[in-house]
C-alpha cells in the first residue's frame, strides 16, 4: 500500500513537472549554470578516461553517443543513428547513421569515427572504463589483448551504415549511451593537443576548463536537433560540498543542486524551495550483501530472518529522512519488471526469531559487517540496525572501511556482510544477471548467489525474443530473488534535484538524475543569467 | 648570503626525501587502490582481469623498494610520474593548480598581516584596555573556529544575506571571488599573528634598551618606531613564516568549500581516488613551499635585524 502511494506520488510529481515544462514555449538564449556535485573537479577533458558520473555530467554537453537515454520513457533511444535493423538472432545490429551530425569543427561524422572511437576505448594499454561495454562487440577483446588491430564485429558498409555484431544477444542501447563511449573525431582526436580543446558532436562546444572551478561551453549552432540547444552558454561547476551548494543555490548563483537527506528536509519545509524539487527513483539498490561462505548466511532462513528483523521503514523515515523508497527486491521502482503488487519484507521480529530457531540459531549469532562512513548506506545505517538485530539475538560487529576500499574488499570476498549501494538498472536483465551463478563475484555477483531455478529463469529471459514474455520471466526471477534474500533489501535511492524556477526542461533521469540532456534545458527571462 | 641560502636549500633535500618516503609507504599500506576505488559508486563493476591489468599498467605489482627507487629516480629529474586518473603528467596538473593556490595563500596572509599585526600592536600598547580585551577575544575565536564552519558563516553573511561577494568559484579575474576564501583561510594566522605581536611588543617594551631610550629622552613614537617595533618584528616575522608556509596545506578545506581551483581540491580528489602520484606530488609541493618560505623568512629576519648572522 505504502509502495503504491509512493509510486503514485512519484508519478504525480513527474506528471506535474512535465505539464509545467510543457506549458511554456522554450526560450532561446541565456546561460545554464549547472553543478557537478560528486567531487571537487573533473578528471580531464577526455571523456573516455573517466567512468565517474562527475565527468559524464560534462560529457553529455560535449559529446554524443550512438544511443541516448530517453528519461521520460525510461529506455535507450537512437541518437547518432536514424534507424537500426536487428538480425533474427538478435546479435547483429545494422545502423543507418545520421548524415547531419557535425563535429564542432564542422566535419560530418561517419562510420569511421564510431569505429575509431570504439577501437580506442579497447586499447589494452590504457584500460579505458568504457571497455567493459565495447567488449560486448565481437572481436573487441582481441584488440584489448593486442592480438588484433581492428574490432572484427564492427563493419563499415558505407560512410553512413555501420554493422555491429555482439557476442551475445543484448540491446546495445543499454550500454552505448554512456559518455565513456562518446564518439570522437577519428582524425582530429589523434593530434597531441586535441584534448586541450576537445571537440565532439554534442549540443555544446568546449570553451574552457579551469580545473577545479568550472567548465564552460557555448551553443553548437549546427547541432543535429533543429532549434536546439536553447541556451547560448553552459557553465558547469564542480561543487562537492553540499553546504556550499546550498548557499550558492539559495543565492541564485547556480540553477540546480543535488540534495542530500538533510537539505531535502529543509527544502521540503520551505514554501518557495519546495516548489522546485525533482524527485526520481534512481536505479540504485541499497543493500546488505551476505557472504554464504560465512556459515549462518548460507541458510536462506537466516537471510530471510535478517530481512524480517530490521525495521527498514523506520530507518528510511528517521535516518534517511524519506529520501529513499523502501526496497522490495533487487529491481527498482523504475524497472519495467518491478512487480507493483509485490510487498517488501514486513518488520516481524517474532518471525525472524522463529526462522533463526529453525535454521539452528535459536540464540542468534555474531557477524562482522563491513561498512563505509556513507550517511545513506554506511555505518549510520548499520548502527541503527544493531538494536533491531540484537532483539532477535544477532550481534553485529562493525568493520569500518574507506569508501574507495570497499569495492576491493568485496571483490576479494573478504567479508561476512557488507552494506553498499549498487546499480540495479537500467537494464533489468543485466541487473538480474548479476545473481546468475555463472557471474563471478568480481563482476557483480558479490554474494556468489547460486540457485538453479533462478539461473533457468534468467537463461530463459535471455533467450526470449518476445518482450512481454521476457518481462514476465524477469518479474519471476526478481520475486525468487526476494524469497532467497541474498541481501537485506534496504531501499532504492530517491535522487532529489532542486532547481530554480527559471530553469525548464529537466528530465527525470532514473539512471542518474545529475545527468541531463542539456539541449532540452532552457532558461526563461527571469533567470539572472537570462541574457 | 648566497652560500647560506644554498646550504639551506641543500638541507631541504633530505627533508623532501623523508616526506616522499613517508607518503609512499603510507599510501602503499592503506587499503584500496586506484582500480578498486573506481567501484566506489556501486555503478561500475570492474572485473578481476581489469584490476590486474590496471595494477600492472601503473606498476603497482612491482615490489615496494623497486617502486620507491623508480619514484625517487623520477624525482631526481623533476618527473613526478603520470596521474592514474587523468593519464597526464603530475607536474602539469600541479602547475595549473599552483597559481590559484598561491593567489589564495598570498591574499589570506595579506589579510592576516594587515589586520593581525596592527591589532596585536594596539593591544600591547594598552594592555588590559577594552581594545586589548576585544582584540584578544577576536584572536582566540579566530584560532578556535573550524575553518569549514567559518567559511560557511562567511558565505551566509556576505554572499547570501548581504550579497556583497559571490559564494563560490574562481571568477574571471574579478577580485571579489577571492575575498571570502581568503578571509576564511586568513583568520587563523591572523589570530596567531595578533597574539604573537602583542606578546612580542609587551616583551620588548620592558627590555633594558627601551628603558634606556626613554631615559635618554626619546619620544614615544621614536621608541616605538625604532626600538620596539623593529625588535618585535623579528619574532612576528618568524611566526609569519611558519604560518605562511603552512597556509597552502590548510587551504585544502577552504578550496573545496569555495570551489577554488587550487592544489587543495586536487589533493582531496586524488586521495579519494587513490591517485598516488598526484597525492605525492601535491604533498611534496606543499612541503617544498613551506621550506622555501621559511628560508626566505630567515633571510628577511637577518635583513631586519643585522645582529642575525648568516651562519
Amino acid at each position: 500500500m505504502l509502495l503504491k502511494k509512493l509510486a503514485f506520488a512519484t508519478a504525480l510529481t513527474l506528471a506535474a513537472f512535465t505539464v509545467q515544462a510543457q506549458a511554456q514555449e522554450p526560450r532561446h538564449g541565456g546561460t545554464i549554470r549547472f553543478t557537478a556535485p560528486y567531487g571537487a573537479s573533473f578528471v580531464s577533458n577526455d571523456s573516455h578516461v573517466s567512468n565517474q558520473i562527475q565527468d559524464e555530467i560534462y560529457g553529455y554537453a560535449l559529446h554524443s553517443m550512438l544511443y541516448k537515454w530517453d528519461a521520460k520513457n525510461g529506455k535507450p533511444a537512437l541518437d547518432l543513428a536514424k534507424s537500426v535493423t536487428v538480425s533474427p538472432d538478435g546479435k547483429t545490429y545494422t545502423y543507418k547513421l545520421r548524415d547531419d551530425a557535425l563535429f564542432h569543427n564542422g566535419r560530418k561524422m561517419t562510420a569511421d569515427d564510431i569505429i575509431w572511437s570504439y577501437t580506442r576505448i579497447m586499447d589494452g594499454s590504457k584500460n579505458y572504463p568504457g571497455a567493459r561495454y565495447i567488449a560486448r562487440i565481437v572481436g573487441a577483446t582481441d584488440v584489448q589483448k593486442g592480438t588484433a588491430k581492428e574490432i572484427s564485429g564492427l563493419k563499415k558498409i558505407d560512410d553512413f551504415t555501420l554493422e555491429m555484431t555482439l557476442t551475445d544477444k543484448a540491446d546495445p542501447g543499454y550500454f552505448l549511451f554512456q559518455a565513456t563511449t562518446a564518439i570522437m573525431p577519428a582524425k582530429e582526436a589523434q593530434a597531441p593537443d586535441f584534448f586541450n580543446k576537445p571537440i565532439g558532436l554534442g549540443p555544446f562546444k568546449f570553451v574552457e576548463h579551469v580545473p577545479g572551478s568550472r567548465m564552460v561551453f557555448e551553443k553548437w549552432e549546427k547541432y543535429y536537433q533543429p532549434g536546439k540547444p536553447y541556451a547560448d552558454k553552459l557553465v558547469i561547476s564542480p561543487m562537492g560540498e553540499a553546504a556550499a551548494r546550498d548557499v550558492a543555490f539559495r543565492n541564485k548563483e547556480i540553477d540546480v543542486s543535488i540534495l542530500g537527506s538533510t537539505q531535502y528536509v529543509a527544502y521540503k519545509a520551505d514554501p518557495n524551495l519546495s516548489k522546485g524539487l525533482l524527485e526520481v527513483a534512481e536505479v540504485f539498490t541499497r543493500n546488505m550483501g551476505m557472504n554464504p561462505a560465512f556459515k549462518p548466511f548460507s541458510d536462506k532462513r537466516v537471510r530471510q530472518a535478517i530481512n524480517y528483523a530490521i525495521d527498514s521503514d523506520l530507518i528510511i523515515k528517521r535516518l534517511v529522512r524519506d529520501k529513499a523508497y523502501r526496497a522490495v527486491s533487487w529491481l527498482p521502482l523504475s524497472s519495467p519488471a518491478f512487480d507493483k503488487n509485490a510487498k517488501p519484507y514486513a518488520y516481524d521480529p517474532e518471525k525472524a526469531k522463529k526462522l533463526l530457531a529453525e535454521a539452528g540459531y535459536p540464540d542468534g549469532f555474531e557477524f562482522e559487517w563491513t561498512a563505509t562512513p556513507n550517511e545513506s548506506w554506511g555505518i549510520p545505517i548499520v548502527e541503527a540496525t544493531i538494536p533491531m538485530l540484537a532483539k532477535v539475538g544477532i550481534k553485529v560487529k562493525v568493520k569500518p572501511v574507506e569508501t574507495s576500499a570497499l569495492g576491493g574488499v568485496i571483490v576479494k570476498g573478504d567479508f561476512q556482510a557488507y552494506i553498499w549501494s549498487n546499480t540495479s538498472g537500467p537494464d533489468s536483465l543485466t541487473a538480474l544477471k548479476c545473481f546468475h551463478s555463472s557471474t563471478p563475484r568480481s563482476s557483480c555477483n558479490y554474494t556468489t548467489f547460486k540457485n538453479a531455478a533462478y539461473d533457468k529463469l534468467i537463461d530463459d529471459a535471455s533467450a526470449e525474443t518476445d518482450a512481454a514474455k521476457q518481462l514476465e520471466l524477469l518479474k519471476k526471477a526478481n520475486a525468487l530473488l526476494q524469497d532467497e534474500a541474498p541481501v537485506w533489501f534496504f531501499n532504492y535511492n530517491k535522487a532529489v534535484m532542486a532547481y530554480q524556477p527559471w530553469l525548464h526542461g529537466l528530465q527525470p533521469n532514473a539512471t542518474e538524475l545529475a545527468l541531463q540532456r542539456y539541449e532540452d534545458l532552457w532558461v526563461d527571462a527571469t533567470s539572472p543569467a537570462a541574457k | 648570503m648566497l652560500p647560506y641560502v644554498s646550504r639551506r636549500l641543500l638541507q631541504a633535500v633530505p627533508i623532501l626525501l623523508a616526506v616522499a618516503a613517508l607518503i609512499f609507504v603510507l599510501f602503499s599500506v592503506i587499503p584500496g587502490n586506484f582500480a578498486t576505488s573506481q567501484m566506489a559508486d556501486g555503478r561500475s563493476n570492474i572485473d578481476a582481469e581489469t584490476i590486474a591489468r590496471m595494477n600492472e599498467q601503473f606498476g603497482l605489482n612491482d615490489p615496494l623498494p623497486l617502486r620507491f627507487a623508480k619514484y625517487v629516480g623520477g624525482l631526481a629529474t623533476f618527473d613526478l610520474g603520470d596521474s592514474f586518473r587523468t593519464r597526464q603528467p603530475v607536474t602539469g596538473l600541479i602547475g595549473e593548480r599552483l597559481w590559484p593556490s598561491l593567489q589564495l595563500a598570498f591574499a589570506a596572509m595579506l589579510f592576516a598581516v594587515v589586520v593581525g599585526v596592527p591589532l596585536g600592536f594596539l593591544a600591547a600598547l594598552k594592555p588590559g584596555s577594552w581594545v586589548d580585551m576585544l582584540s584578544m577575544v577576536f584572536a582566540v575565536s579566530g584560532l578556535s573556529l573550524p575553518m569549514f564552519w567559518l567559511g560557511l558563516l562567511l558565505m551566509y553573511a556576505f554572499a547570501l544575506t548581504l550579497g556583497w561577494f559571490p559564494s563560490f568559484g574562481y571568477g574571471d579575474g574579478d577580485p571579489r571571488y577571492i575575498v571570502l576564501p581568503a578571509i576564511a583561510l586568513g583568520v587563523s594566522p591572523l589570530a596567531l599573528l595578533a597574539r604573537t605581536a602583542r606578546a612580542a611588543v609587551l616583551e620588548v617594551m620592558h627590555a633594558d634598551f627601551v628603558r634606556t631610550a626613554r631615559a635618554k629622552g626619546a619620544g614615544s613614537y621614536r621608541v616605538m618606531r625604532w626600538h620596539v617595533a623593529r625588535n618585535a618584528l623579528v619574532i612576528v616575522l618568524t611566526t609569519l613564516g611558519l604560518q605562511f608556509g603552512s597556509v597552502l596545506g590548510q587551504a585544502v578545506v577552504v578550496e573545496k568549500l569555495f570551489a577554488w581551483p587550487g592544489l587543495g581540491s586536487l589533493l582531496v580528489d586524488s586521495v579519494t581516488w587513490r591517485d598516488i602520484p598526484v597525492v605525492q606530488g601535491c604533498i611534496l609541493t606543499i612541503v617544498l613551499f613551506f621550506l622555501v618560505v621559511n628560508i626566505a623568512v630567515d633571510v628577511l629576519c637577518a635583513v631586519v635585524d643585522p645582529r642575525i648572522k648568516y651562519s
